[in-house]
């Protein structure tokens, strides 16, 4: 029964996906690239990947739908005709569907116990895990602990991702001064539209409490630091959106968000330097705690802290630097 | 007695992305994604519970705390287009 | 046993009323009466689902996660939908019944 849902959830995947190919209005592309988002998390959690799912979830439906429209202010709504070869581009799309066709004639079964992957180091991991680091969601002691240093490079792609980022969008465009209209106007958000606002900021806290939440829960249930970073950031995101840019820049300054974005990193090295220092090896939590498994929980919480931190930053890095952009 | 719930949820959802695809005004495809929100969350706790694992009802709480900023943000989207071309206008006269 | 008809009953009302909201979004003439039946059905079908779900599973850490989702849905979907109509007169998209006038900048 739940392949049926699957395969179904999987067919509408396929129709969303031709639409957005196909339509011509962006704002229309955009919208129908958060339905994707719902069906791709949707299917996540149906093929039990509860963290996947709940990180497409927090960055699907919120932060990313935000940046392509905050990038849709800035150019424009139509997208220009296509003019290279199509025959080409359709054999080698045509090419690349069967070569990949084939190479799912050697795939394993769903949930098959043989497979290569339930194998080797997978079944070794999850045997290990209540012995040596003792924590209920293996996904987070895998991610946290047992490949710790793949986790400090994705920080770090974060953090380089959120450094390019403001390289591209901080230049100062050069402007004619007709274009700065609206200069004495304060931007002022969506303050004069009572209902939202009035819902928006009550529910503001509660968003970034339940990210806190999901950012400490991570040992025991699907969260961690790359969720809890994103749903932090939504919430700043919506106060931004509410009250308008200024506020939400005098609430937390771009110096305050460019030391999170380093902080995070930074936190993350220190902790494998300090484990260095105390006479292991880089990222060996063993040697935190004078009991090597409250070692493991404490390494695993502080290195989760520094991604959300990071995360958080870096997404507001990012969308400041489109919204601000605008405007002088 | 779940199946019958999630099968009319999944029915739905298949009716709002006709809608999304149809609908004449982006307003339309708007409407059909926020519908589509909600209804991933009544389906994710419905299956949450239908396969026994309640501790997946997180997912469902962040879609349905996150998911009308992309609205929030589509209505800021046009505020801040029409306020523009407003005082463009009345800075041209 | 009368927890699991009451239940039973709720999750099949639900169901329906999901279902008539969905039909609703697709065959009503206009933005505003699309935007009527599904944010309407949205909020009635989560209470009686979530409702139904609550009954089935006690007095355990789920049932407070799920009035909290509960609560959630019912403060942010009527919001949702009063700012897709507030933006859709913002750009000037017309009621079929009688016309409304451009939002003049008044606070």
């Amino acid at each position: 029964m739940i392949i049926l849902f699957g395969v179904f959830l999987l067919t509408l995947l396929v129709i969303t996906a031709l639409a957005i190919v196909r339509s011509e209005s962006l704002f229309a592309a955009v919208i129908l690239t958060g339905i994707f988002s719902l069906l791709m998390a949707a299917n996540f959690f149906l093929l039990d990947a509860a963290d996947v799912a709940l990180t497409e979830a927090a960055i699907g439906a919120g932060v990313s739908t935000v940046l392509f429209l905050g990038a849709l202010a800035l150019t424009g709504e139509r997208e220009r005709g296509g003019s290279t070869n199509r025959l080409l581009a359709l054999g080698i799309v045509t090419v690349t569907t069967l070569i990949v066709i084939y190479a799912t004639f050697d795939k394993p079964r769903l949930g098959d116990p043989d497979a290569p992957v339930q194998q080797h180091v997978g079944s070794w991991y999850l045997e290990k895990t209540p012995e040596l680091i003792d924590i209920p969601n293996a996904v987070t002691a895998v991610l946290g602990s047992f490949r710790g240093y793949d986790t400090l490079g994705e920080v770090f792609v974060v953090f380089t991702a959120g450094i390019g980022v403001l390289f591209l969008l901080s230049a100062r465009t050069p402007g004619r001064p007709e274009d700065f209209v609206a200069a004495d106007e304060p931007d002022q958000g969506l303050r004069h539209y009572l209902v939202p606002r009035v819902v928006g900021r009550m529910l503001i806290p509660f968003i970034f409490l339940f990210g806190l939440y999901v950012q400490f829960h991570g040992d025991y249930g699907p969260g961690g630091g790359f969720q809890a970073g994103a749903i932090i950031a939504a919430s700043v995101i919506l106060y931004a959106l509410l009250e308008g840019e200024a506020r939400a820049l005098r609430a937390l300054p771009m110096r305050v968000l460019k030391w999170l974005v380093a902080g995070g990193a930074l936190l993350y090295g220190a902790v494998g330097v300090a484990s260095m220092l105390l006479g292991s090896n880089f990222l060996d939590y063993s040697v935190l705690a004078s009991d090597p498994i409250a070692g493991q929980h404490i390494g695993i919480i502080l290195i989760e802290l520094g991604v959300g931190i990071t995360v958080t930053g870096v997404l507001l890095c990012v969308f400041h630097a489109f919204a601000a952009r605008g405007k002088v | 007695m779940y199946y019958a719930v999630t099968i009319a949820t999944l029915v739905t959802m298949a009716l709002a992305l006709v809608r999304a695809l149809l609908g004449p005004t982006i307003y339309d495809r708007l409407l059909a994604a926020n519908m589509f929100g909600t209804k991933t969350v009544l389906l994710l706790s419905v299956v949450a519970f239908l396969y026994g694992r309640p501790d997946f009802l997180d997912l469902a709480l962040v879609y349905a705390l996150i998911n009308f900023i992309g609205v929030i943000a589509v209505l800021e989207f046009i505020r801040e287009r029409e306020d523009s071309s407003g005082a463009k206008k009345s800075a041209g006269d | 046993m009368i927890i699991d008809i009451l239940s039973w009953v709720f999750l099949t009302a639900g169901g329906v009323f999901i279902f008539i909201g969905g039909l609703g979004a697709l065959r009503m003439p206009n933005l505003y009466t699309r935007m009527h039946a599904a944010s309407l059905t949205d909020t009635i079908a989560a209470v009686l689902i979530i409702g139904g779900i609550m009954l089935q599973a006690g007095l355990t850490l789920a049932t407070i996660k799920l009035a909290a989702i509960l609560l959630f849905l019912l403060l942010t979907s009527p919001t949702a939908s009063n700012a897709l109509a507030s933006a859709a007169i913002l750009s000037g998209v017309q009621p079929e019944e009688g016309k409304v006038e451009r939002r003049e900048r008044q606070g």
